[in-house]
């Protein structure tokens, strides 16, 4: 080690420079994400399932790697010659220093005539203005009957079956079955699609295939399949293939769904969306409910308060005691009254008494008559010799006069 | 509520939810009587459940074109 300390202490170890390399290309924002068109060459698939390949141009050669779960995912099998894009990252190798392409999606451009045939239809249709946005309809809200044109049998029509029951089984679904590759394959397609309008009306159609090659895939670039879609009453989905599968069916299409499934779920409205919703709309009812209430019961109150003001009832409560008043004044008069007059009958009863002549005889007087019984009131009435009667408090005695003396007074 | 009423249970899920609506708008802006608003209320509810059960208990219901006829569907047939 000693023999070595002439080198320059800032010498980079190989490692650290390819590190620092890959650092530097990590942080590129470009090269994180991107799409690169080439031919493929070189492509091998060794027993690992990784797919190795070089992708060029006229002038430069790209290495690319694509590892075996993105491989599984493809829908083709890529082969020397095939015009393709390639999505992915760039990065350094670093066991190796070489730059690379990290592949995780390649859509083939097409080999050669299909390709073509492609292109030449979609430039035409385009032309026809049969992809225009305006004429795009709109889906229904609430689908009641959903058409769907696909084959009975195919792993796609499963998984459709699959989330509409699981979203929205209160639709009724009409499958047009129809082979969705082969030489029958656009004429079923484009059929099916005609007979579903005419015989079952649908709120909206399904057009779907589960994935495969570009060949398996190519009905859905059959122009009598364009024009079916075009023409259809009800609006058409798609749900052809994977995600990265773009036919002229998508094009046409009133929406293009990645795959099968996911054209399904465009279709309809969730169930599990629908539910609280629903509660929603419940509690928006009782609450609206209670706040009509409560307003009457604050009216009904607010009544109540007013009706007792000028209620009946405070003045019967007055008008009563005055009357007890009135009452009980009355009886202390009636008593007073029976007091005064039993007063006088008894001063009455006394002047009676004392008028009383059998009284005044008790007081020494005496009352003297003739024998017919006349009272004498004058000493002129009698005569010596007559005989009067004299009556004191106690009884009566039988007198004669003796003589007339004078007469008094 | 004067005019005739659909029973709930006839209704599709769609018209269910089309009356809910009308109602709600109505309960917002409109005081009528409270026998009105209670029958209002009432009748919300029970659109509200039907609509809930029609979710819950609804089985798709699959059927395929065989020429112009509609017919059952069997999978794997």
């Amino acid at each position: 080690m000693e023999q070595l300390s002439f080198l320059p202490p800032t010498a980079w170890s190989v490692t650290e420079v390819n590190r620092y390399l890959r650092d530097l290309f990590e942080s590129d924002h470009n090269l994180g994400d991107l799409w690169v068109q080439g031919e493929l060459s070189n492509v091998s698939r060794p027993r690992s399932g990784h797919l190795y390949f070089t992708l060029k141009d006229e002038r430069a050669t790209l290495r690319g790697v694509m590892w075996r779960s993105s491989v599984q995912r493809l829908g083709f099998t890529p082969n020397d010659g095939d015009a393709v894009e390639v999505h992915g990252s760039i990065n350094i190798y670093e066991a190796g220093g070489q730059v690379q392409l990290y592949a995780d999606t390649i859509k083939p451009l097409g080999t050669g005539a299909l390709y073509q045939e492609f292109s030449r239809l979609k430039a035409k249709l385009e032309a026809e203005g049969l992809f225009a946005e305006e004429r795009k309809r709109p889906l229904p809200r609430w689908p009641r009957r959903i058409g769907i044109v696909t084959s009975p049998t195919g792993a796609a029509l499963r998984d459709m079956l699959n989330t509409l029951r699981r979203r929205y089984p209160l639709v009724e679904v009409v499958i047009a079955p129809s082979p969705v590759q082969g030489q029958e394959a656009p004429l079923k397609l484009a059929a099916g699609l005609l007979q579903i309008n005419r015989v079952a009306k649908p709120d909206v159609i399904l057009l779907a295939r589960g994935g495969g090659s570009i060949e398996d895939l190519w009905a859905f670039n059959d122009e009598r399949v364009a024009y079916a879609i075009a023409a259809s009453a009800a609006p058409v989905i798609t749900g052809v293939g994977h995600e990265t599968d773009f036919t002229i069916a998508d094009f046409v299409a009133d929406l293009r769904a990645p795959t099968p499934t996911a054209a399904a779920e465009l279709a309809t409205p969730s169930r599990e969306d629908l539910l609280p919703a629903l509660a929603e709309i419940g509690q928006r009812f009782a609450n609206y409910a209670s706040i009509q209430i409560n307003e009457r019961r604050w009216q009904i109150g607010d009544l109540g308060h007013r009706l007792q003001r000028v209620s009946p009832l405070a003045r019967i409560r007055s008008d009563r005691q005055r009357l007890d008043e009135i009452g009980q004044r009355a009886a202390t008069l009636l008593r007073h009254r029976l007091q005064m007059q039993y007063s006088q009958f008894q001063a009455n009863a006394q002047r009676l008494d004392d008028l009383n002549p059998h009284t005044v005889l008790g007081r020494g007087y005496a009352i003297v008559s003739h024998a017919d019984g006349r009272t004498i009131r004058s000493a002129a009435r009698v005569q010596p010799g007559d005989a009067l009667n004299v009556r004191v408090s106690d009884g009566d005695f039988d007198v004669k006069v003796a003589d007339t003396l004078r007469q008094s007074g | 509520m004067t005019e005739k009423l659909t029973p709930v249970k006839e209704l599709t899920y769609e018209q269910a939810l089309a009356e809910l609506e009308g109602l709600l708008s109505l309960l917002e802006t409109d005081d009528g009587s409270l026998d009105e608003i209670l029958a209002k209320f009432e009748r919300g509810q029970a659109l509200v459940q039907h609509c809930a059960a029609l979710l819950e208990k609804a089985e798709l219901k699959v059927r395929q074109l065989s020429g112009d006829e509609i017919i059952d569907f069997e999978a794997d047939a």
